[in-house]
């Protein structure tokens, strides 16, 4: 049995919510790159990990979203493994860490970023999270899906499980991914990729979630990963908010389970109350 | 007018090469520079934006046809400068201060111009100071507002604002964009308009131009 099959073996688990909008409640100046504070900031970045465990996330992640080299530059082998170190010093043996891999930012078929660029920038990260002691690698809000089987080929040279999700919030239904990938095509091609777990994260928020688990399921074997945002974001004054509540957004919880969802937390808005609302949710329904 | 069908064949389906060479002989046929871009460019690039919403083209093919288009294009924009015609209007865009994500932009910048506008792009991360700087010293009449990250939306207000302040709110029409956007927000921070795709932002910069 897989690895990951082995941490299944109860039942779901609940994993953690949004870094950026926590370590911006930490001081994190809006804009700034968030990955960065890995070196400048670790106790920040660690008191947001160590908020989610302590909410009882059972798998949390780390704040590497963008540290491959064509999407920031710095000693990114440094904040990669501070990234993982950060994370597993919160978990403390409590939660499992998966390292976050982040899109490129480019468009392969543009032209702008050859596939090897691609390859070795993701290659260069999964080798420095694996290194530094990730449980699992997790490659997050993909579109592309050639740039996302780079990225699994890349993740699946360190042994450990790879988890790749992708971001579906184009199209009329909102169920595309920007480059009008479906969930069909995004297991297929994920499952030949070699990935452990496909999933979405992010997209247009969590009442769109269920339909696309859904069709992820009828797709594909693998376990599921689901993350979706806290609803669209409504502008308050000066302040960026998400239209759904902490308790509206865990009322998804068994539909989500019942979609077939293995894994599941929260992206973009959502917070260690979020993560709370699912743990009550999970007493609640089981 | 076979070649000229031709062209509006090739941008439509992505094809550089082929737009090329048939731009190449519709202008050794005679046909303007100027009828290229409105009768066959401009017409490619709509038909092409009502497939995507029609959700027949995503953004990788939207991305094909901008660059077929811009073959086209850069054929013809030299000849267009020598006789003198102006361009329906004249836009600057770039991607908010602290915002580096440049697909979406990259992408209106590309089906803006495809529309017959003059393109002036600072790229990402752009600060207030070079918005205005832009749109003051190329006359542009335009200003498209870029932003992936709901963090960095508010520095659409910040630009807005800033325009305000040096006092050229008046001389510009400012439009904006980006995944977290709505239309409520832009009225929110007083954008003259917003739209949610690509295709889209042709169609309200058409509108802002003529108003």
């Amino acid at each position: 049995m897989s690895r990951l099959l082995e941490w299944l073996e109860n039942g779901l688990l609940i994993t953690d919510g949004a870094w950026g909008t926590e370590l911006q409640a930490r001081g994190l100046e809006p804009g700034a790159l968030p990955d960065t504070w890995n070196l400048t900031h670790p106790d920040r970045v660690e008191a947001v990990a160590r908020a989610y465990v302590e909410a009882g996330s059972q798998v949390i992640l780390t704040n590497t979203f963008r540290a491959n080299r064509v999407a920031m530059e710095g000693d990114l082998d440094a904040i990669n493994r501070a990234g993982v170190e950060i994370s597993r010093r919160a978990a403390a043996g409590r939660a499992l860490v998966f390292a976050s891999i982040g899109p490129t930012g480019k468009m392969l078929m543009e032209g702008d970023l050859a596939p090897e660029q691609a390859r070795d920038a993701f290659t260069a990260q999964a080798a420095a999270l694996a290194g530094a002691g990730a449980d699992a690698l997790l490659i997050e809000t993909m579109s592309d899906i050639e740039e996302a089987r780079l990225a699994v080929a890349a993740a699946r040279t360190t042994g450990l499980p790879v988890v790749v999700s992708f971001a579906f919030d184009s199209g009329k239904n909102r169920d595309r991914t920007m480059t009008g990938a479906t969930p069909e095509a995004v297991a297929a091609a994920m499952v030949e990729a070699g990935a452990d777990s496909v999933g979405a994260n992010c997209g247009v928020g969590v009442e769109h979630a269920a339909p696309i688990c859904r069709r992820l399921r009828a797709a594909c074997d693998l376990p599921l990963w689901i993350k979706p945002n806290a609803g669209l974001p409504k502008i308050e004054g000066d302040a960026v908010r998400y239209g759904t509540s902490a308790e509206s957004f865990a009322s998804h919880f068994a539909a989500l389970r019942e979609a077939g969802a293995s894994f599941l937390g929260g992206c973009c808005g959502s917070t260690p109350d979020f993560i709370r609302a699912l743990v009550r949710a999970r007493c609640g329904s089981s | 007018m076979a070649d000229t069908d031709e062209l509006q064949e090739a941008v439509i389906k992505g094809d550089a090469k082929a737009a090329a060479a048939a731009t190449q002989a519709a202008l050794a046929a005679g046909v303007t520079p100027l009828s290229i871009v409105t009768e066959h460019l401009v017409p490619a690039m709509d038909e092409v934006g009502r497939r995507f919403e029609c959700q027949d083209y995503f953004v990788p093919e939207m991305l094909l046809s901008a660059r077929a288009m811009k073959a086209s294009m850069e054929i013809v924009r030299p000849l267009l400068a020598a006789s003198g015609a102006e361009p329906i209007g004249r836009v600057v865009i770039g991607t908010v201060q602290g915002d580096l994500h440049d697909i979406g932009k990259n992408l209106v910048a590309s089906m803006l111009e495809g529309g017959g506008f003059e393109v002036i792009d600072l790229g990402v991360n752009v600060e207030p100071r070079r918005f205005i700087e832009a749109a003051s010293s190329r006359n542009a009449g335009l200003v498209a507002l870029s932003a992936l990250l709901t963090v960095t939306m508010p520095a659409m207000k910040t630009t807005i604002d800033a325009f305000a302040a040096a006092g050229l709110r008046e001389k510009v029409k400012i439009m904006v964009g980006g995944a977290p956007v709505t239309e409520q927000y832009a009225n929110t921070i007083g954008a003259d308009g917003y739209s949610e795709s690509a295709a889209g932002a042709v169609a309200l910069a058409r509108r802002l131009a003529a108003a």
